[in-house]
C-alpha cells in the first residue's frame, strides 16, 4: 500500500524568544524540528507499511530548508520526501495550505501511485489549529478520521479501516471506507530510531523538490496569501496585570499561623465559599 | 547485508570534526562525520571567540556566510576585587579592518553553518548518532566505529576522535585515561539579552563593532580561573570557569561564583535589564601540554578538545581544535595520496606536523602555567585586591601629598605578601611564561 | 494558521493593510451562530459558554443570535433548544435525523454546511473541542471561508469584522486575526475560556426545524462502539469550582499527596503544571494550560509553580488565584492575586489542617 504523511518543520517553541522591546519573534538561531505531533502519524505509518507492506512518502510544504526535516524522516525509515516550495505558497493560512498539500498528494498519487492513507498529525505546534488535515481530506475527499489513538483493523482487499478515536467524553471506534485521511492523537506510539542504514540512505537520499507547477498546481491564486481569507492584523504581547499579588507575610511565621491567614483572605475573598464549602463537607 | 566502508569516519562536528571532515572530503576521500547532537552545534555552549585566521586557512572566504556576530575592537583585561576592577583597555579603530581578526559567534548557529560547508564539500553526515566505541581488529587496529543505533558497525580506514574535552570514546576504547580534576575547567555560562540599541549605547559600538571582557580576581575565590564577557549582536555571553579540582576543594558550585560575578558592581550595571535564555556548563582542558593524551595510533588521531589543546592563558580553544583537525586530515589525506596505511607509524606525521604549528609550540610555552597558578593561589586573590587597593589610594583626592602615599602603598605591598614573596611570585609567572 | 504570522505591525502593502472589500454575494450574510455540542442526550457547556460571547458580539452588530442543534431525538433536542435562548438565544436551529445520533464528520458537515448556504451566518463559533474542530476545518474547508482556531477573545471592530484573537508562538505572543472577504467569519473557541452566561429561566425564542434528506447508506463511516470514559472525574478538572496545582517546586512525586489532600479537603479538583507530566508524575489529562486544560475556577492555589506564559494563560480566568512560591520574583506573582513566599510542601499540609478544622468547627456549631 502507499501512505502519505505530511509532516511540517517549525521552530522549536520551547526556544523561541519574543524581543522585550519590538514583541516580534526571535527567529535567528532557533532550531527547527519536525512538529511533534507528526512523529506519531509517521511512527503509525511506518507501522502499517511494515504490517501489511508498500511505501511511505513524506510530504512536506516549506523553505528550502524544511528538506531537513524530510531528512530526517528518511532516517526515521521513510522511503521518499517530497518538498512542496515555492514562493506562491507564502504566507498560506491553514485554507490555502490545505489547498497546496491536497494538490501535492494528488501529484504524489499519479506518480507513484494513489494512497490508501493520508496521515497528518494532530496539530502543529506553530499554526497549533487542526485545520490543514480536515481540510486537505475535504479537499481529496478522503473519509476525515481526526484524533485517531489507536488502528484497529486494515483490510486493503474490501478498501477498509478500522480506527478507536478520541471523541467528546470517550472513545468512539470507526469504521469506513479506503482511501481515508487520518490525523493522529499524539501520546499514542514510540517514534523509533532509524538503523545505520536507514541514516546512511537518508543522508544520501535525493529529496524530491517541486514549486506550484510541478506539483500540477495551475491556481496560484489559491496559494499563499491570496489563497488565504485570514489575516493577521495584530501580533502583541499579552498585557500584564496591572497589580501584584498581595503577599500574605510568611517568614519566620509558624505555617499554621500562615495557613490560617491565608483562607482567612480566601473567605474574605470569596465571601460565599464558606458556606459552599461547608454544603459539600455536609455531603450535600 | 554487506557493510559500507569509509575512508575516514570523523567524530564529532565541533570546530576539529568539521576542520578535519572539510579537508577530508575536499580532498577527495569519502568520509562520514557522526554527531550525537540534533544538528551541530546543539550540544555546544553558546557564545565564544572566533580566531579568524584558524577558519581562513579552510575556508578563506567564510566572511561571506558565516553567522558572525561582532567583529572585537576592544579588548577589556580587569583585575576585579569584591568591590572594584583596575582594567587595562585597549580599542582601536585599526580593528575596524576589512578582514577582521577576532569576531564573537554562537557556537549553535556557527557550527550548523559550518557543518553546512562540510557537507557541500561532500562528506556524509549523520545526526542523533552517538559513537559508543571504536571497533578493532584482533591486532587492536582501528578499523570502525560502533554507534547506538542498530545496524550494525561502520568500517572506515581511520577515525578521527575529534569528540571533545570528555574524550569517552578515546577512553572506552582505552586510547586514554579518564579526566582528571586538575587538568580540567567547569565553565558555566549564560546568554543575556538586551535590545540591540541598548547593548551598543552600553559598551558604545557602533554597527558591528564588539567588546570582550575578561576578568580574574577574587571573583573567582582565590581559584584559577577567570570571567568573561562577550558582546554579541543583541545578546551577551557571560561566563565564568575554575578548574574543577578547585571547585571541589573549595565546595563551591560554579553556578553561585557566576551569581556574584553578575552582582559584582562593575558587571551588573552592563547586564542590567537583560532576559537570561540560555544556561550552559562545559568542561575545558586546560590542563596544558604536559596533560595531553596520546594523539595518534594504528587506524585512530586526535585533534581539538579531545586531544586537549587549549591555550587557557590567551584563551583559545576553537582555533586549536580547528588547525590540528586541519593538520590530522591534512596527514590523512596525503598518506592516501602516497598510498600508505593508516598505521601508528606513518600517522605520526600528524604529530610531526602539529609541532611544527603554532599549536604545539604555543602548548609548549604554557606547559608550566596551570602548576604556577594552582600552587599560587595568592596571584589570583592577594594581587587582586592590593591593586585596588593602590588604584584607589591612588585616584582618592584627600589632602594628602603623593610622595607619602606612593610609599604607604609599597609598605601595604610589602607588608601582605613580603619582598621575598612578591619577587618570587614574579619569577614564578616569567618563568612559565617563558 | 499554518504559517506563524508576521510580525505586528503589519508593513503597509501586506495584505494587513488591505481594505476590506465584502464581495457581494456576501452582502447578506448576517447573524452569529454558535454551534451547540449535543450528543448522548446532553448538552456540552462550551456551546452554553459561547451563546454568552455570541450575545455581545450579535448586540454589537445589531444583529440575532442563533444556536445550532444537530442530533437525533426530538425531546432532548427541544430540551437543548430551551437551554440555548435560556442562555441568550434568539432563535435556535435544529436539524433532528436518526444518522446524526452519534457524531460523524461527513453527515455532521454536510448538514452544517447545508445551513450555513441557506443561512447564510456571518459569524459561526463552535467550541475547540474535538468534535468541533473535527467539524469548523471541514465545513471551513468546504465553503471557502477564513477559520480562526483556539480563540481567547473576540470583539466586533469597526468595519463589523470579527476580530478574533488567539495565542501564537507558544503561547508567548497573541494576534487577532480578521476573515476579510468572505463569509461566514469562523472561529473555535476552548471551553472555560468565556465564562458561563448567567441562566434567564424562562426566556424563550424561535426554533426553527430544518429538515435534511440524509440515508445512512450512503454515509460510509460507521460508529462501532462508543465507550465513554471511565473516571469521569477527570473530564471534571475544567469545569470544577476549584483547582489545587503543582508544579515542579513540590520537588517530588510524592509531594502531590498534599495537592491532593488540599484539593479533596475543600471538595475540589487537582492538576499540575506541565512538566510533572513529561516527568511522569501524573497523566497528561491533568495538565493545567495552553498545551492542556484551561480552567475557570472560583478559586485557584497554584503550588511550586512559576507561572510560564503557557501556564498563565489556562488559569487567568480563575476568580481568585494564590500562589505559593519559595521566590519572591516568580512569574507568578505578576498574575495571582494573593502570594505566599514560602515552601509549599510545608504549607499546603498547614491549608489542608486550617480548613479540615475550620469546616468541622462549623459543622458542629451548625
Ligand atoms: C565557556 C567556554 C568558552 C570558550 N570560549 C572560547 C573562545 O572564546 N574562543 C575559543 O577559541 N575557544 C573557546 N572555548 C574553547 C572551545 O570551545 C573548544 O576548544 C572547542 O570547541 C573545541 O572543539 P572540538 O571540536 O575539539 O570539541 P567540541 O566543540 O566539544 O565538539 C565535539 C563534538 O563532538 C560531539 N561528540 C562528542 N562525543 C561524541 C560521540 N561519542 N559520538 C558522536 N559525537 C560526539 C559533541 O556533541 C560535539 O559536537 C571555550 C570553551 C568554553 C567551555
Ligand atoms: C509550546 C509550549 C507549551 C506549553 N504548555 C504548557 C502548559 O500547557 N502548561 C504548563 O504548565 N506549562 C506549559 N509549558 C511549559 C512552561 O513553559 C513552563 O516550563 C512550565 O509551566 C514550568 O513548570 P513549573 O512552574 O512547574 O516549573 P518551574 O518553572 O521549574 O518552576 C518551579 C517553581 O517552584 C518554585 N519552588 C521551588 N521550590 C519550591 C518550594 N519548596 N515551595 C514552593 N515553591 C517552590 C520555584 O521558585 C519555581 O518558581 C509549555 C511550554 C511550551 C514551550
Ligand atoms: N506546511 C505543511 N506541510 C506539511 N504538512 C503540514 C503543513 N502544515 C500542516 N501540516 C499537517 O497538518 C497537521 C495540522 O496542522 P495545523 O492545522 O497547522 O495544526 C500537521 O500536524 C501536519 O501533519
Amino acid at each position: 500500500m502507499h501512505i502519505v504523511v505530511c509532516i511540517k518543520q517549525v521552530p522549536d517553541s520551547a526556544q523561541i524568544r519574543v524581543h522585550p522591546v519590538t514583541n516580534t519573534i526571535m527567529r535567528q538561531g532557533v532550531p527547527t524540528i519536525i512538529n511533534p505531533y507528526d512523529l506519531f502519524a509517521l511512527e503509525e505509518a511506518l507501522r502499517l507499511r511494515d504490517k501489511v507492506g508498500g511505501e511511505v512518502t513524506v510530504l512536506t510544504m516549506g523553505p528550502p530548508m524544511a528538506e531537513d526535516a524530510l531528512r530526517k524522516a528518511l532516517g526515521i525509515g521513510a522511503n521518499r520526501g517530497v518538498l512542496l516550495t515555492d514562493r506562491f505558497f507564502a504566507g498560506s493560512d491553514t485554507l490555502a495550505t490545505s489547498f497546496a498539500l491536497a494538490q501535492a498528494v494528488r501529484k504524489i498519487g499519479e506518480t507513484w501511485g494513489a494512497p490508501e492513507v493520508v496521515f497528518t498529525g494532530k496539530q502543529t505546534i506553530d499554526g497549533d489549529t487542526a485545520q490543514v488535515g480536515p481540510g486537505i481530506a475535504r479537499r481529496l475527499g478522503l473519509n476525515q478520521l481526526t484524533y485517531v489513538a489507536a488502528i484497529n483493523a486494515i483490510d486493503l482487499e474490501a478498501g477498509t479501516i478500522a480506527v478507536a478515536r478520541r471523541a467528546e467524553g470517550g472513545v468512539q471506534e470507526l469504521s469506513t471506507k479506503l482511501p481515508a485521511l487520518i490525523t493522529m492523537l499524539e501520546g499514542t506510539n514510540e517514534i523509533r530510531r532509524g538503523t545505520v542504514p536507514d541514516v546512511l540512505r537518508a543522508a544520501r537520499a535525493k529529496i524530491e523538490v517541486w514549486n506550484a507547477a510541478a506539483a500540477g498546481i495551475t491556481e496560484v491564486g489559491m496559494c499563499g496569501l491570496r489563497g488565504s481569507p485570514t489575516v493577521v492584523k495584530r501580533v502583541f504581547a499579552p498585557t500584564p496585570r496591572a497589580a501584584k499579588a498581595e503577599q500574605v507575610e510568611a517568614k519566620d511565621r509558624p505555617y499554621e499561623a500562615v495557613a490560617e491567614d491565608v483562607m482567612e483572605r480566601i473567605f474574605a475573598a470569596q465571601p460565599a465559599m464558606e458556606a459552599e464549602l461547608m454544603r459539600t463537607a455536609a455531603g450535600y | 547485508m554487506a557493510q559500507e566502508r569509509f575512508d575516514a569516519i570523523v567524530v564529532g562536528a565541533g570546530p576539529a570534526g568539521n576542520a578535519a571532515a572539510l579537508t577530508l572530503a575536499k580532498g577527495g576521500l569519502k568520509v562520514l562525520q557522526i554527531e550525537r547532537g540534533e544538528y551541530p552545534g546543539a550540544k555546544n555552549v553558546q557564545g565564544a571567540i572566533l580566531y579568524a585566521d584558524a577558519l581562513e586557512k579552510l575556508i578563506p572566504d567564510f566572511r561571506d556566510d558565516a553567522p558572525l556576530e561582532r567583529h572585537v575592537i576592544e579588548q577589556r583585561i580587569w583585575m576585579m576585587d569584591d568591590t572594584s576592577h583596575t582594567g587595562m583597555h585597549y580599542r582601536s579603530d585599526d580593528f575596524n579592518e576589512e578582514r577582521p581578526n577576532r569576531y564573537t559567534i554562537l557556537r549553535s548557529q556557527f557550527d550548523r553553518w559550518f557543518s553546512s560547508k562540510v557537507r557541500e564539500a561532500g562528506a556524509i553526515l549523520l545526526c542523533e548518532t552517538t559513537v559508543t566505541e571504536l571497533l578493532k581488529d584482533s591486532r587492536d587496529r582501528v578499523i570502525g566505529v560502533l554507534t547506538d543505533r542498530h545496524g550494525g558497525p561502520i568500517l572506515a580506514d581511520v577515525v578521527v576522535l575529534s569528540e571533545g574535552v570528555n574524550g569517552l570514546v578515546g577512553q572506552r576504547s582505552g586510547l586514554r585515561d579518564e579526566l582528571k580534576p586538575k587538568t580540567v575547567a567547569l565553565a558555566v555560562k549564560e546568554t543575556h539579552f538586551l535590545p540591540q540599541e541598548v547593548l551598543e549605547n552600553r559598551f558604545n559600538l557602533t554597527g558591528d563593532a564588539g567588546v570582550v571582557i575578561e576578568a580574574m580576581g577574587t571573583i573567582t575565590q582565590g581559584m584559577t580561573g577567570t570571567a568573561f564577557l562577550y558582546t554579541n549582536r543583541e545578546s551577551l555571553s557571560v561566563g565564568i570557569g575554575c578548574m574543577v579540582a578547585d571547585l571541589a576543594a573549595a565546595g563551591v558550585t560554579p553556578y553561585s561564583l557566576l551569581d556574584r560575578f553578575k552582582r559584582h558592581p562593575s558587571i551588573a550595571p552592563l547586564i542590567a535589564g537583560s532576559e537570561v535564555k540560555e544556561y550552559a556548563a562545559h568542561l575545558i582542558p586546560e590542563g596544558g601540554y604536559n596533560a595531553m593524551p596520546e594523539i595518534f595510533g594504528d587506524g585512530w588521531v586526535v585533534a581539538g578538545d579531545a586531544a586537549h589543546l587549549v591555550n587557557s592563558v590567551h584563551r583559545e580553544g576553537s582555533n586549536l581544535a580547528m588547525t590540528s583537525g586541519r593538520i590530522a586530515a591534512e596527514t590523512i589525506v596525503w598518506l592516501k595520496r602516497r598510498r600508505e596505511p593508516c598505521t601508528k607509524e606513518y600517522l605520526a606525521e600528524y604529530h610531526r606536523r602539529l609541532e611544527a604549528s603554532f599549536v604545539l609550540k604555543d602548548m609548549k610555552k604554557y606547559r608550566k602555567i596551570p602548576d604556577v597558578l594552582h600552587n599560587n593561589p595568592q596571584l589570583l586573590s592577594l594581587y587582586p585586591r592590593l591593586l585596588s587597593n593602590a588604584a584607589q589610594a591612588f585616584f582618592r583626592v584627600d589632602g594628602q601629598d603623593k610622595k607619602t602615599k606612593e610609599t604607604q602603598i609599597l609598605k601595604s605591598l610589602r607588608k601582605q605578601r613580603g619582598i621575598g614573596g612578591l619577587i618570587g611570585d614574579a619569577m614564578k609567572m616569567a618563568r612559565a611564561w617563558r | 494558521m499554518t504559517t506563524p504570522p508576521k510580525p505586528a505591525p503589519a508593513a503597509a502593502g501586506s495584505r494587513a493593510g488591505m481594505k476590506k472589500e465584502l464581495p457581494e454575494r456576501f452582502k447578506s450574510y448576517q447573524h452569529v451562530w454558535v454551534f451547540i455540542e449535543y450528543e448522548h442526550g446532553e448538552v456540552h457547556p462550551v456551546g452554553l459558554e459561547l451563546l454568552g460571547e455570541g450575545r455581545k458580539l450579535a448586540d454589537k452588530l445589531g444583529v440575532e443570535l442563533a444556536g445550532v442543534l444537530v442530533g437525533a431525538g426530538r425531546e432532548g433536542l427541544r430540551q437543548a433548544a430551551v437551554e440555548a435562548w435560556e442562555h441568550g438565544a434568539d432563535l435556535v436551529y435544529v436539524v433532528d435525523h436518526p444518522t446524526l445520533e452519534h457524531y460523524r464528520n461527513d453527515p455532521y458537515s454536510q448538514v452544517l454546511t447545508e445551513l450555513v448556504n441557506t443561512y447564510k451566518p456571518e459569524v459561526l463559533l463552535l467550541g475547540a473541542t474535538v468534535l468541533g474542530r473535527d467539524l469548523a476545518g471541514s465545513v471551513a474547508t468546504t465553503v471557502l471561508t477564513g477559520l480562526t482556531a483556539d480563540c481567547t477573545e473576540l470583539a466586533i471592530d469597526d468595519d463589523r469584522c470579527l476580530a478574533a484573537t488567539r495565542p501564537t508562538f507558544g503561547g508567548s505572543l497573541l494576534c487577532t486575526i480578521f476573515t476579510l472577504n468572505t463569509r461566514p467569519q469562523m472561529a473555535t473557541i476552548r471551553p472555560r475560556v468565556m465564562a458561563m452566561p448567567p441562566r434567564q429561566p424562562g426566556r424563550t425564542g424561535r426554533l426553527i426545524e430544518h429538515k435534511v434528506a440524509l440515508h445512512e447508506a450512503d454515509i460510509v463511516t460507521k460508529v462501532l462502539r462508543f465507550v465513554a470514559d471511565r473516571d469521569s472525574s477527570k473530564a471534571q478538572l475544567a469545569y470544577a469550582d476549584i483547582v489545587v496545582a503543582g508544579g515542579l517546586g513540590l520537588r517530588s512525586p510524592e509531594n502531590l499527596q498534599h495537592v491532593r489532600a488540599l484539593a479533596s479537603a475543600l471538595g475540589g479538583d487537582w492538576g499540575g503544571s506541565r512538566p510533572l507530566v513529561q516527568k511522569g508524575w501524573m497523566p497528561a489529562d491533568r495538565q493545567i494550560g495552553q498545551t492542556g486544560k484551561t480552567i475557570r475556577p472560583k478559586l485557584y492555589i497554584a503550588a511550586g509553580i512559576s507561572g510560564a506564559i503557557q501556564h498563565r494563560v489556562g488559569v487567568e480566568g480563575a476568580d481568585l488565584i494564590i500562589a505559593i512560591n519559595t521566590d519572591p520574583h516568580a512569574p507568578i506573582f505578576d498574575f495571582a492575586h494573593l502570594g505566599i513566599v514560602a515552601d509549599a510542601v510545608e504549607l499546603l499540609p498547614a491549608l489542608t489542617e486550617a480548613f479540615r478544622k475550620r469546616l468541622s468547627v462549623n459543622r458542629l456549631a451548625g
